[in-house]
């Protein structure tokens, strides 16, 4: 059983690869190129060289982080869908706290800044907590409408009050709060934006690991996941394992600003994620919520990122925004499909894979707030 | 000569690690009612997954009338005429009673749905076999005994002709029991074939023409249940005879352990659930909870536990007040509990059997060292422990709950609650849906735990069980208690009058 679940976590994002590479490539031949050609291309451009490996890792660190942010809370049985908001409360903090305390030294500026970056991120994450635990308000909703006013908050800080003339990014941070780059230290790596942010993600996923799978806390957090009222019933209080969690998955989300506003371009600029909280929601289905699963989807995801802009000059880079989704939706009908194939169980066994879970979870969720509210 | 309405010929299904059906063959008549008994395990749900199409078996035959059927799903197992009544109902809760029965099988006129004519349908196949089911209503708001009403006209109302019911008493009170029983004779005599699952003998006995008994996946005998009786079954189900005698002794009283004073709460419709209630509960006593289901027992444990939270009146637990304590304190303050819904409330499916045997104590040493470190050695040995105590099977501490039957995760349940050592154990229905072999260990367990001095409330809808355990009885009617006796001054048959509101305690004296 466990050993077809694993074939089934392996093979699916596999084959999803494969089968969107396929669809990629057709797309490819009506605009008239060679996918061969292309797709030589983006394996030579990203595997070809130093320098793309490192864009492919550095273009993976945000959705690392966004991914880990998702399935942490996920595990506890909660949505969040308001990374981007997070991310952009933590960096515009990360930001203004290296500009502000520039007096400090490296030493305690760096990690100064990441706890700013943190902070940010968590305190957009514990009103949506705070407000399902004492009100029942479905996170779903309330992350969802975060993100537009922290658009917004952060669009109105750097176009009125804390911004560079003529611009719409924030002054740059202190000189001792930044993360070192890569390419300082190992020469190979030249002009690739790849700085230290990438092991703060690496070591954030083991972090999540550990607290997940080896920590009490996280045997909590996940037994209120996959069963509220047994939770309950164990003494967990869920109130407070919400409030934490989401507090906790913010948290992670602001830590993006460690890559773009520490190690990159030293600012907080306006609009600068891309859209990397949404994302997160897809790494942390195509990696199956398991920390190492979401590394290894963000360097797929990252790799597509950084692949668009190298095919950029031969085909249209949507084509690699199509394989992303063909990717992210061959995911979700492989689940099902293989699933069934490979289970043929659907009577007892329910060692579902997680999306048929999200569904059970939600209706449960729907169904205990039906109840609460009568 | 005719055929039979099923044949099973040398079903063999294995699932890792466990054989689950031996070599089965099974011969059911047409027009009978067929029961099927066997321990926990014992693999009839799995054979009756093969005969649905829900599991494929890996080597046999399934013979319809006859005829030899591949059952690919369950699609093919409708269109030969069988239905399946599943112990976990599969109802949309929002829908219509009549809604839920039409859902897939839906009349139409034109691109709409015809609700009248199911509801003419659905009432005539009601009317003819006496099922009484409240078409129009909402189907959460009906209880189970209803709700399993409804899955037996769903199925009838796909045409079946042989019907499959798992374990349908499982969940029903003794007046449903009756009720349930009264519909499958009139089914038979309409020509309707029966498989009836069950372990409990007294069932068979009642309502079966013959029975099958399996043990450990394979067929022990079948038996005409005119030419057998409960003691040969059992001695078959589990291979030696069982006494669940339990060789009581009259306990010394002692001090009070737990005490409630005129305690009331109301359920979410603003219903009072509980009513008045004060009892005592002193060491070294089983204090019995009789009543039909759902007249406010559970409410009673629930709210000692502090899952639900009282509108007036005092806990106190050996003398301290702990009206308002969360579940997460009780535990800390000595009391243990084994909930109704072992499934909803005290397991977690998706962990492993030593994860959930550590559901709820995860911070006792043995399980974690502080928040940030699970102790895994302490947990399996404490796992190993307790699954050797409780001959729990599989006896693999990794296996996922899940992948367990019902008796063995339930033993889980009361093999971590009395393993905590509390001073009050609260046991809601702890044979519940647990084979003979299995209430025997728990009625074990259960008298040790009086004999070292401790206090237990035992809710039961088991009258036999009641008065084989307690002490003393208290009777439930609508949320107030209205009576008390003690075993050896009742009867189950004066203890089902009483439950039912029937007689009133001063009509007894
Ligand atoms: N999907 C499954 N995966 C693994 N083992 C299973 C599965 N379903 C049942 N089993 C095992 O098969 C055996 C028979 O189970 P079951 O048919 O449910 O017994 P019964 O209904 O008689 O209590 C048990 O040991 C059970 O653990
Ligand atoms: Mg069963």
């Amino acid at each position: 059983m466990k050993r077809k679940t694993l074939m089934i976590n392996l093979a699916v994002p596999l084959m999803a690869v494969l089968f969107s590479l396929a669809v990629g490539a057709l797309f490819i031949l009506i605009t008239g190129k060679n996918p061969f050609f292309v797709y030589s291309i983006l394996f030579s451009g990203i595997f070809g060289n130093l320098y793309g490996i490192g864009q492919l890792f550095f273009y993976a660190t945000p959705l690392i982080f966004t991914g880990l942010a998702v399935a942490f809370a996920f595990k506890a049985g909660l949505f969040n869908i308001g990374c981007e908001g997070q991310l952009y409360m933590g960096s515009l903090l990360c930001a203004w706290t290296g500009c502000v305390f520039s007096g400090l030294p490296g030493l305690l500026l760096i990690p100064v800044c990441l706890a700013a970056a943190a902070a940010g991120g968590a305190a957009w994450g514990f009103i949506p907590g705070m407000l399902k635990a004492k009100t029942g308000a479905h996170e779903v909703i309330t992350t969802i409408m975060l993100n537009f006013i922290a658009l917004a908050f952060t669009n109105y800080i750097v176009t009125s009050h804390f911004f560079v003339p003529g611009t719409v990014r924030t002054p740059q941070i202190a000189a001792a709060a930044r993360l070192p780059a890569i390419a300082g230290i190992l020469p190979g790596f030249k002009g690739s934006s790849l700085n230290f942010s990438f092991f703060i993600a690496l070591a954030a996923a083991l972090a999540v690991w550990y607290i997940l799978y080896l920590s009490r806390f996280g045997y909590e957090l996940r037994a209120m996941g996959y069963n509220p009222a047994a939770g309950e019933y164990a003494g967990v209080d869920s109130s407070k394992m919400m409030i934490v969690t989401l507090a906790v998955s913010g948290g992670i989300s602001g830590l993006v600003g460690s890559n773009y506003v520490m190690g990159y371009k030293y600012y907080f600029e306006q609009g600068f994620s891309g859209g990397v909280g949404f994302m997160g929601i897809a790494v942390a289905l195509l990696g199956k919520n398991h920390p190492f699963g979401i590394i290894a989807a963000s360097l797929l995801f990252g790799g597509l990122s950084f692949g668009s802009l190298l095919v950029n000059s031969v085909v249209p880079k949507e084509i690699l925004d199509i394989l992303q989704a063909v990717v992210i939706l061959s995911v979700v009908v492989g689940n099902t499909v293989f699933s069934r194939i490979l289970l043929r169980n659907s009577a007892t066994g329910d060692d579902k894979p997680d999306t048929q879970r999200a569904d059970a979870i939600i209706g449960e969720q729907v169904s205990r707030e039906g109840l609460r509210r009568k | 000569m005719a055929f039979l309405a099923v044949e099973l010929r040398n079903i063999t299904k294995t699932f890792p690690g466990v054989i689950a059906n031996n070599n089965i063959n099974l011969g059911v008549k047409d027009g009978e009612i067929h029961a099927i008994v066997g321990e926990n395990g014992a693999g009839k749900s799995t054979l009756m997954n093969i005969l649905y199409g829900l599991e494929h078996q890996d080597k046999g035959n399934i013979v319809i009338r006859g005829k030899k059927v591949r059952m690919e799903n369950p699609h093919v197992a409708i269109s030969h005429g069988i239905g399946m009544v599943h112990q976990h109902f599969m109802l949309v809760r929002r829908f219509t009673v009549a809604e839920n029965i039409v859902l897939g099988r839906e009349p139409r006129r034109g691109p709409f749905t015809d609700i009248r004519k199911g509801l003419e349908k659905i009432r005539e196949i009601s009317d003819r076999y006496g099922f009484g089911i409240p078409a129009g209503e909402i189907t959460g708001n009906l209880p189970v005994g209803m709700l399993q009403r409804a899955e037996i006209v769903k199925v009838l109302y796909r045409g079946a002709k042989i019907l499959i019911l798992d374990e349908p008493t499982a969940v029903l009170t003794p007046q449903e029991v009756k009720e349930l029983f009264l519909i499958l004779r009139n089914l038979k005599e309409q020509g309707h074939t029966v498989i009836f699952i069950t372990h409990k003998l007294k069932e068979v006995m009642e309502i079966a023409d013959r029975v099958t008994v399996m043990r450990k996946g394979a067929v022990a005998g079948v038996r005409q249940t005119g030419e057998t009786d409960e003691s040969e079954l059992s001695r078959m189900m589990i291979g030696r005879t069982v006494y669940l005698e339990t060789g009581r002794k009259k306990a010394e009283k002692k001090e009070t352990l737990l005490e409630l004073r005129g305690v009331s709460l109301e359920d979410e419709k603003g219903v009072k659930a509980l009513d008045n209630v004060s009892l005592e509960l002193s060491s070294g006593e089983i204090l019995g909870i009789a009543g039909v289901e759902g007249n406010g027992q559970n409410d009673l444990l629930e709210a000692v536990w502090g899952l639900k939270k009282t509108s007036s009146g005092k806990i106190y637990l050996m003398g301290r007040d702990i009206t308002r304590l969360e579940p997460a304190r009780a535990r800390r303050e000595g009391m243990s509990y084994i909930p109704a819904d072992r499934q909803r409330h005290g397991l977690v499916l998706e962990y492993s059997v030593a994860f959930n045997m550590a559901l709820g104590r995860q911070a006792d040493r043995s399980f974690s060292h502080g928040i940030w470190k699970m102790n895994f050695t302490g947990m399996r040995e404490k796992s190993r422990q307790m699954i050797s105590e409780y001959n729990i099977v599989p006896g693999n501490p990794g296996a996922p709950a899940y992948s367990l039957s019902g008796g063995n995760q339930q033993k889980i349940v009361v093999a971590r609650e009395i393993d905590r050592n509390p001073s009050v154990l609260l046991a809601a229905h702890p044979t519940r849906g647990v084979d003979i072999g299995v209430v025997e260990i728990i009625y074990k367990k259960l008298l040790e735990e009086r004999a070292k001095g401790k206090g237990i409330i035992l809710v039961s809808s088991e009258l036999s069980e009641i008065l084989a355990l307690s002490d003393r009885i208290l009777v439930m009617f609508s949320g107030r208690i209205t009576g008390e006796t003690s075993p050896d001054k009742t009867c189950e048959e004066e203890l089902g009058m009483m439950m039912t509101g029937s007689i009133s305690m001063q009509e007894r004296q």
